[in-house]
C-alpha cells in the first residue's frame, strides 16, 4: 500500500516476496535513471537556452571516456539484474519433489481442475496452505494461460502438450485465477478463484466433496476398458511398471525419457517412437480418449512406480 | 537552361508543377508519393484511434460500459492491426523517408521511382483488404493471430485481414529495398558514410529489418491460410501441428518490427536535437553504430515473447540475456542526445519540444522493458497491462512523438508554409501530459495483475482504468489539434522560406517546397553532418 493505494497484489505464495524485491529494485533503478535524464535535460535546457540570435554554440564532437562510462555502467547494471532475475527464475521453476499433483484442463472458456483424490472442480481450485502443489496442464482447444497474480505464477496452457507450474500458498484466502492468454470471445470471463484453506479445513472440504474414482483408479479402469492390458499386461507390449521417468531404448538405437510428453505421444501416435524389441502393432487412440482420460492413464502409469530420475524436470 | 532552373526562378515546385488527380495517382516523384502516404496513414491513424477511443470508454466500468465482449475483442484487434501495420510501420519511413532520403543524400529521386509508386499501391491494396475485413464483420484474433485460435476457432474475417497484412508487407519490403539502393548508390559526391545525417543511418538500419524480417511474417500468414482454408496441419495439434511454431515465426518478424517503428524516430530526433541546439551531434559514430547494433540484436530476442509458453529454461535464459543487451545501445543513444544539449544554443520551437518529449517517454519505455527482459518479473507481468503500457511508451511515446516532431520540423519544407508555433507547442505539451496520464496507470494495473485484452474486469481495477480513460481523452485532443492547424497552414500559414530553422542538411539548401527535381544542380558535399559551427553552408 502506498498512501492507501495498492501497488502490488497480495503476497500469498512462497515466491511472491522474492519477485516483489526484484520489482522494487528495478523500479528504483528506473526512477533513478529517469530522474537523471529528466533533470539533466531540464538543467541544460535552462542553462543553455538561446539568449540571442547571433549566439553560436560551442561545437563538441564527443568524448570517449563519457561513451565508455555510459556503456559500461548500464552494462554492469543489466548484468547484475540478469543474474539476480535468472537465478530467481531457475529456483522458481523447479517444483519441490514432494508436490501434490493437480491436473488442469483449459477449454473455451472454463477451467477444469482434478485432484488426485478424484475430486473435480470447475473454475475453483481448493488447496491447503503450506503444501507445494504442482499443476500439470493441457488445453482442449486453443492456448490458455493459468495466471494467479497473488502467487506471481503464470504459464501457458497449450493444446497437444503438457506444461506445468507449481506454487506453495502461504496465506489462506481466495485469490483471482485469470486466463492470461487471449483465447477468444469470452476470454475475460475465463476467470476463477484459488481458495487457500487451513489443512484441517481442506481435509474437511475434501472429504465432504463428491468424489469420483481417484485419478489412478480411473486410469486403471480405462487400461482394461480400452484393452491396453491385452498387450501391455502380457509382454506383447512394454510393461508399465517403473516406466515413468525411466530411459526407454528405441528401435532406432536412441533413448528417450519417459515423461508425460512421451507417454501422451505413444498413446496418440504409437508409431512415432517404437520401443526396442517390440513390433509396431499398437493402434492409435487419437480421437477415442479425451484429454481427461489421457491424464487418468498417465496418473495410472505413474502410480505403477516411477524411476528415481524424476521426469519432472521442467 | 534545365527544367529545374526554370522552376527555381519561376516559383514552380513539385506541388504546383502539375495539376489534377492523375498527376498525383501516376506520379513517380518521391515527394508526391510521400504526401500520398501522409494522407493514407493519417486516414488509418484516425480509424485506429477511433477504436482506441471506444475501448477506453468501454473500460470505464468493470462490467464494460459500451460494448459486447465480442465487439470489444474486435476493437482491440482492429486497433492493433491498423496501428501497427498501416500506421506505425509505414509512418516515418514511407512519409519522411520517402520525402527526405533522396534530398538528404543529394539525389533527384529514389533509385527506383516507379517501384516507389508501386509500393504505395500495394499498401493501399492491403489497406482495402483490411478495411473490408473490418466492414464485413471484423476480426477478433488480436493483431498477433495466435494459433490455433486464428486457424481453427476464430470466426470472422481472419483471412481478409491476414491477406491485407501479407500484401502490405511487400510495400514495406520494396520501400526498404529502394532506400538501401539509394543510400548505397546515389549519395552526392563527397557525401561519405560518416557524413550522412543520422536520419539516413536510421533509415538504413530500418530498411535492412524490413527486407529481412517481413518475408518471415508473410510466410507465417501463408501457413495460417493453408491451415485455416485447407486444414493442412501446421499449427493446430488436432491436425498434428505445433501451436508454438507460429509464435516463433510471428515474433521473429514482429519483434524486429518494433525497431522498424522506433529506429526512424531515433533518426528524426538526432536531426531535431542538433538543429535546435545549433550543435553537431555528440558522439556521431556511437549513435550511428548503436542503430546498427539495435537492428542486429533485434533479430535475436523474439523468444522473450514466449517466456511463459513452456519454452525451456535455457532458451529463456539466452533470450533474456539478449533482450537485456538491447538496453545498452538504447542507453547510449539517450545519453548522447542529452549530451548534445550541453553548451548548445538551445531554442524551443515545437519540433524541439516533441524531440525532448520523445527522449523522456522513450527513456521510460526502454527502462520498463527491463522488467520484461528479466525472467522472474516477466512471469508475473507477461500479458498484463504492464506490457501494454511498456510498448505504448515505446511505440506511441517514442515512435509517434518522433513522427510528429519530424512532421513539424519538415512541414515547412513539404508545404512551403509555417504552422502557428504557439499552438504546436501547446499540442506537444498536451500530448506529453495526456500520454502519461493514459499509460502510467497501466503500469500499476499490470503489476496488480490485470490481464490485457479483458472486456470485463474485477472491480478493484476500476480506479486506475478510469484514470487511464480520462488521460486518453486529453491525449485524443492533443492529436486533433495538429490536424487542424496543419490543414489551416497549407492555405493560410506564413511562407516558410527555404530554411526557417537555420538547419543544416542538403534538404534545406533548396527552395520550400522543393522543385520537382529537388536541386537545381546536384550538390557536392564538403563538410561533416551537423556542421553548425561553420558559418556558411559549403555547398557548391
Amino acid at each position: 500500500m502506498w498512501f492507501g493505494f495498492p501497488i502490488r497484489p497480495e503476497q500469498a505464495s512462497t515466491i511472491a516476496e522474492g519477485i516483489d524485491h526484484l520489482y522494487y529494485f528495478l523500479t528504483a533503478m528506473d526512477l533513478f535513471f529517469t530522474a537523471i535524464i529528466f533533470l539533466t535535460i531540464f538543467y541544460f535546457a535552462i542553462r543553455y537556452r538561446r539568449r540571442s540570435k547571433a549566439e553560436t554554440a560551442e561545437q563538441i564532437e564527443g568524448s570517449l571516456p563519457l561513451e565508455v562510462a555510459w556503456t559500461v555502467i548500464p552494462l554492469v547494471l543489466v548484468v547484475v539484474t540478469f543474474v539476480w532475475s535468472s537465478s530467481l527464475f531457475i529456483r522458481n521453476s523447479r517444483p519441490p519433489t514432494a508436490a501434490t499433483e493437480v491436473f488442469v484442463i483449459g477449454k473455451q472458456w472454463m477451467w477444469q481442475l482434478q485432484h488426485p483424490e478424484g475430486v473435480r472442480e470447475i473454475n475453483e481450485l481448493h488447496v491447503p496452505v503450506g503444501r507445494p502443489i504442482k499443476l500439470t496442464m493441457t488445453s482442449e482447444d486453443v492456448i490458455h494461460d493459468f495466471f494467479v497474480p497473488a502467487f506471481r505464477v503464470k504459464k501457458d496452457v497449450v493444446p497437444g502438450r503438457y506444461t506445468s507450474l507449481w506454487f506453495q500458498a502461504t496465506k489462506t484466502g481466495s485469490y483471482h485465477l485469470f486466463c492470461g492468454q487471449y483465447c477468444g470471445v469470452n476470454h475475460a470471463l475465463m476467470r476463477g478463484e484459488v481458495v487457500v484453506m487451513e489443512p484441517q479445513d481442506y481435509e474437511r472440504w475434501l472429504s465432504g466433496s463428491k468424489k469420483a474414482e481417484t485419478m489412478p483408479a480411473a486410469g486403471a479402469r480405462l487400461y482394461e476398458q480400452y484393452a491396453c492390458i491385452t498387450c501391455h499386461g502380457t509382454g506383447k507390449g512394454p510393461a508399465f511398471n517403473d516406466l515413468y521417468g525411466s530411459q526407454v531404448k528405441l528401435q532406432d538405437g536412441k533413448t528417450v525419457l519417459a515423461d508425460e510428453e512421451y507417454l501422451r505421444e505413444s498413446i496418440l501416435f504409437p508409431s512415432a517412437k517404437i520401443v526396442a524389441g517390440y513390433d509396431p502393432i499398437m493402434p492409435t487412440f487419437k480421437g477415442q480418449l479425451t484429454e481427461e482420460q489421457i491424464l487418468q492413464l498417465l496418473a495410472y502409469i505413474k502410480s505403477l512406480g516411477a524411476t528415481e530420475r524424476k521426469a519432472a524436470q521442467e | 537552361m534545365s527544367t529545374t532552373a526554370v522552376e527555381a526562378t519561376t516559383g514552380v515546385n513539385y506541388l504546383n508543377a502539375k495539376y489534377g488527380i492523375r498527376s498525383w495517382l501516376f506520379t513517380t516523384d518521391h515527394k508526391r508519393i510521400a504526401l500520398l502516404y501522409l494522407v493514407s496513414i493519417t486516414f488509418f491513424f484516425l480509424i485506429g484511434g477511433a477504436a482506441a477511443v471506444l475501448m477506453r470508454l468501454h473500460l470505464i466500468e468493470p462490467q464494460g460500459a459500451l460494448l459486447e465482449p465480442a465487439t470489444y475483442n474486435k476493437m482491440f484487434s482492429m486497433h492493433g492491426i491498423i496501428m501497427v501495420f498501416f500506421f506505425l510501420i509505414p509512418s516515418i519511413p514511407a512519409v519522411m523517408g520517402n520525402f527526405l532520403v533522396p534530398m538528404m543524400v543529394g539525389a533527384r529521386d529514389l533509385a527506383f521511382p516507379r517501384v516507389n509508386l508501386l509500393s504505395w499501391y500495394i499498401y493501399i491494396l492491403g489497406g482495402l483488404f483490411t478495411l473490408y475485413a473490418i466492414l464485413a464483420g471484423g476480426v477478433d484474433t488480436g493483431w498477433t493471430f495466435y494459433t490455433p485460435l486464428s486457424t481453427t476457432y476464430a470466426n470472422g474475417q481472419v483471412m481478409a485481414a491476414a491477406l491485407g497484412i501479407f500484401i502490405t508487407g511487400f510495400s514495406s519490403i520494396l520501400t526498404g529495398l529502394n532506400f538501401v539502393v539509394t543510400i548505397h548508390k546515389m549519395r552526392a559526391p563527397g557525401l561519405t558514410w560518416f557524413r550522412l545525417p543520422l536520419f539516413i543511418w536510421a533509415m538504413y538500419a530500418t530498411s535492412i529489418i524490413q527486407i529481412l524480417g517481413t518475408p518471415v511474417v508473410a510466410i507465417a500468414i501463408v501457413l495460417v491460410g493453408l491451415e485455416r482454408l485447407l486444414h493442412v496441419g501446421i499449427f493446430d495439434p488436432a491436425l498434428g501441428g505445433d501451436p508454438i511454431l507460429f509464435q516463433h515465426l510471428f515474433w521473429f518478424y514482429s519483434h524486429p518490427a518494433v525497431y522498424i517503428m522506433i529506429l526512424p524516430s531515433m533518426g528524426v530526433v538526432s536531426e531535431l536535437i542538433t538543429c535546435f541546439s545549433k550543435k553537431r551531434i555528440f558522439g556521431y559514430s556511437f549513435i550511428a553504430f548503436s542503430s546498427v547494433a539495435i537492428a542486429v540484436i533485434s533479430f535475436l530476442v523474439w523468444g522473450h515473447h514466449m517466456f511463459v509458453s513452456g519454452q525451456s529454461v535455457y532458451a529463456g535464459l539466452v533470450f533474456s540475456a539478449l533482450s537485456f543487451a538491447v538496453a545498452i545501445p538504447s542507453a547510449i543513444k539517450v545519453f548522447n542526445w542529452t549530451a548534445t544539449l550541453y553548451k548548445g544554443s538551445v531554442s524551443y520551437q515545437a519540433p524541439m519540444l516533441y524531440a525532448l518529449g520523445f527522449i523522456g517517454l522513450f527513456t521510460m519505455g526502454g527502462l520498463t522493458g527491463l522488467f520484461l527482459a528479466s525472467l522472474a518479473t516477466d512471469i508475473h507481468l507477461h500479458d498484463t497491462y504492464f506490457v501494454i503500457a511498456h510498448f505504448h511508451y515505446i511505440m506511441v511515446g517514442g515512435a509517434l512523438m518522433g513522427y510528429l516532431g519530424g512532421l513539424h520540423f519538415w512541414w515547412p519544407k513539404m508545404t512551403g508554409r509555417l504552422y502557428p508555433d504557439g499552438w504546436a507547442r501547446f499540442s506537444a505539451l498536451v500530448i506529453f501530459i495526456g500520454f502519461n496520464l493514459t499509460f502510467f496507470p497501466q503500469f500499476m494495473l499490470g503489476y496488480l495483475g490485470m490481464p490485457r485484452r479483458y472486456a470485463v474486469y474485477p472491480p478493484e481495477f476500476q480506479v486506475l482504468n478510469v484514470m487511464s480513460s480520462a488521460g486518453a481523452s486529453i491525449l485524443g485532443v492533443g492529436y486533433l489539434i495538429p490536424l487542424v492547424y496543419f490543414i489551416w497552414s497549407m492555405r493560410y500559414g506564413p511562407v516558410a522560406g527555404p530554411n526557417p530553422w537555420g538547419a543544416k542538411g542538403l534538404e534545406w539548401e533548396t527552395p520550400s517546397p522543393p522543385p520537382t527535381e529537388n536541386f537545381e544542380e546536384l550538390p557536392i558535399v564538403e563538410e561533416e553532418a551537423y556542421a553548425y559551427g561553420v558559418k556558411e553552408a559549403r555547398v557548391v
